[in-house]
């Protein structure tokens, strides 16, 4: 693998609060290259936090402080937040979880999918429309033009996810933060989804890093695995490898699955260990 | 075979029976059919499983055992007793529901005390002190949580208090509609493990709702698939291990279940 896209280095969020500072990530370092990494660990991780913190997009109380990060050779902390703008979305794109929320309630689908593409790209209305189309097409939508014409509250969970999909791909960022993209969505779309994300990986060489809770996913999808545990870093490895996997925590969350070729009367509950909190964090770099 | 067949040949000592059940919502021309002649049956102590993408039908179906929607036709039978549109108090003293999301269905200004106790009330149910303080032991919390507030509690032990209030009128069957869906892994587990005890020492009958064939594979020995409102298949747990469903959108399930699979 060539030089990595991403490179940070001693990551940190906090949030100042009125009796104490929580600490949501702690000093973590990782980089991502044109691959698709994943990010697994359970609520309250830090993990979603992580992807936030790299698009500066933590609000007040929370302070991000890192050593380095680094994209594609700009210093990302040094820039203005007009400069950061003109990354957000349009080389550093981010899905979140819920579409609900992330789409403009008073707006049609399609138009805000077509602007994603003309702020981004100098095009007629007419191209943006067609891109916009096309797009949705990509994303498994049955009947685009009628999509196309929804407000999101005509749409399901399930088809809002696949429009906030669209409208982050559509101007073709070199890294795509995916915050549990597919949770919300139903297996066989699911599948979907992750292959057109894979096609970008594949194709254009963009750098995914995958945000998740779920083990099995991860460890089929993606190149490389990073398991966070209260803010850090405690293992990373191939995420074929993900089954031989150390680290007591993920070993834990591993064999608390149900799985359905191996029958057992009872799962297995993880044991939680004061002293991972107190381990160092594990450097992830490619 | 004719599914009336097959509702008659599972006839035998069944708890919960439903047959021919269609469910609509709306009205008029906007009138929507969202469960189609479906027929099953769960024998007493017995533990089935309903999976199901979202919109297939499989939450309608336990809304309406529950008496949650009332435009349905077909028999619901349970110990035996036809179910009308009007369910009476008997009839939730023999069944109860969890829900989904345990951070939605607590109230969140009535504390565990008052959530537990307010079935015992509507029931005319005394012993409610101890009563209460033994659902928070059953379900492994502890009578300490008794007086908190639902936001004071992780989404787990939430989900744990639920399970306790369908617990108050000892029901004997159980609906459960996507009970950990909402959890971590971890946590997950526990659940799953608390369901299967809460099984075995009170002889409770299990209809679970689920979209993870993995979690209905471990918690039970019957599994229908929906699919658009319909029963595509009805299988026992040991012809989906064995990868030998019939059906291809099961087949197609059972596939994404483990992992992604390039094109």
């Amino acid at each position: 693998m060539s030089k990595p896209l991403l490179e940070i280095e001693d990551l940190w969020v906090r949030f100042q609060t009125k009796r104490k500072v929580v600490e949501a990530v702690r000093g973590i370092s990782f980089s991502v290259g044109r691959e698709r990494i994943g990010i697994v660990g359970e609520s309250g991780s830090g993990k979603s936090m992580t992807g936030r913190a790299i698009l500066r997009l933590i609000r007040e109380p929370g302070k991000v402080k890192a050593g380095k990060i680094l994209f594609d050779g700009i210093d990302l902390q040094s820039l203005s937040e007009k400069e950061m703008r003109g990354i957000r979305g349009h080389r550093i794109s981010l899905v979140m979880q819920d579409p609900k929320f992330s789409l403009n309630p008073v707006m049609k689908v399609g138009q805000q999918i077509a602007e994603a593409y003309r702020v981004h790209n100098k095009s007629s209305k007419a191209e943006a429309k067609k891109r916009a189309l096309k797009m949705l097409e990509a994303v498994q939508i049955r009947n685009p033009e009628r999509v196309y014409d929804s407000y999101p509250h005509e749409v399901s969970g399930g088809m809002g996810q696949r429009i906030m999909i669209a409208m982050m791909l559509i101007p073709e960022p070199d890294l795509l933060i995916a915050d549990e993209p597919t949770s919300a969505l139903d297996v066989t779309v699911q599948m979907r989804v992750l292959q057109i994300m894979d096609k970008l990986v594949r194709d254009r060489g963009m750098g995914l890093i995958f945000i998740s809770h779920d083990l099995n996913l991860v460890s089929s999808f993606c190149d490389r695995v990073i398991i966070m545990y209260g803010g850090k870093i405690v293992e990373t490895c191939r995420a074929d490898e993900l089954q031989q996997a150390k680290h007591p925590y993920t070993r834990g969350l591993l064999a608390a699955l149900p799985h359905i070729h191996s029958p057992c009367e009872r799962l297995s509950v993880l044991e939680r260990d004061p002293r991972w909190q107190e381990e160092p964090s594990v450097d992830a770099f490619i | 075979m004719h599914s009336s067949e097959v509702a008659q040949q599972l006839k035998a000592d069944a708890t919960l029976e439903i047959s021919n059940l269609d469910v609509f919502f709306g009205q008029g021309m906007e009138r929507l059919q969202a469960v189609k002649d479906v027929s099953f049956s769960v024998a007493k102590g017995g533990s089935f499983g309903l999976v199901g993408e979202s919109g297939s039908g499989k939450s309608t179906v336990l809304r309406t055992i529950s008496g949650l929607v009332g435009d349905w036709k077909g028999t619901i039978n349970i110990n035996g007793k036809s179910m009308d549109y009007r369910r009476d108090r008997a009839f939730y003293k023999t069944i109860q529901m969890v829900f989904q999301d345990p951070y939605a269905s607590l109230h969140p200004r009535h504390t565990i005390d008052r959530t537990l106790s307010e079935p015992l009330i509507l029931h005319g149910v005394g012993d409610r002190d101890d009563r209460v303080d033994q659902a928070l032991l059953d379900v492994g919390l502890g009578t300490a949580f008794r007086f908190r507030y639902p936001h004071q509690l992780s989404g787990g032990q939430r989900q744990r208090v639920a399970i306790a209030r369908a617990l108050m009128l000892e029901p004997e069957i159980m609906l459960l509609d996507e009970p950990t869906s909402a959890l971590d892994v971890s946590v997950q587990a526990e659940i799953l493990n608390l369901l299967a005890d809460l099984r075995q020492n009170k002889n409770l009958t299990y209809l679970l709702v689920t979209h993870n064939l993995a979690v209905v594979a471990h918690m039970c020995e019957d599994i229908a698939v929906m699919n658009r409102g319909e029963i595509v298949e009805v299988m026992s747990v040991e012809t989906m291990r064995k990868a030998e469903p019939q059906h291809p959108y099961t087949r197609e399930l059972l596939l994404a279940s483990e992992g992604y699979v390039p094109e």
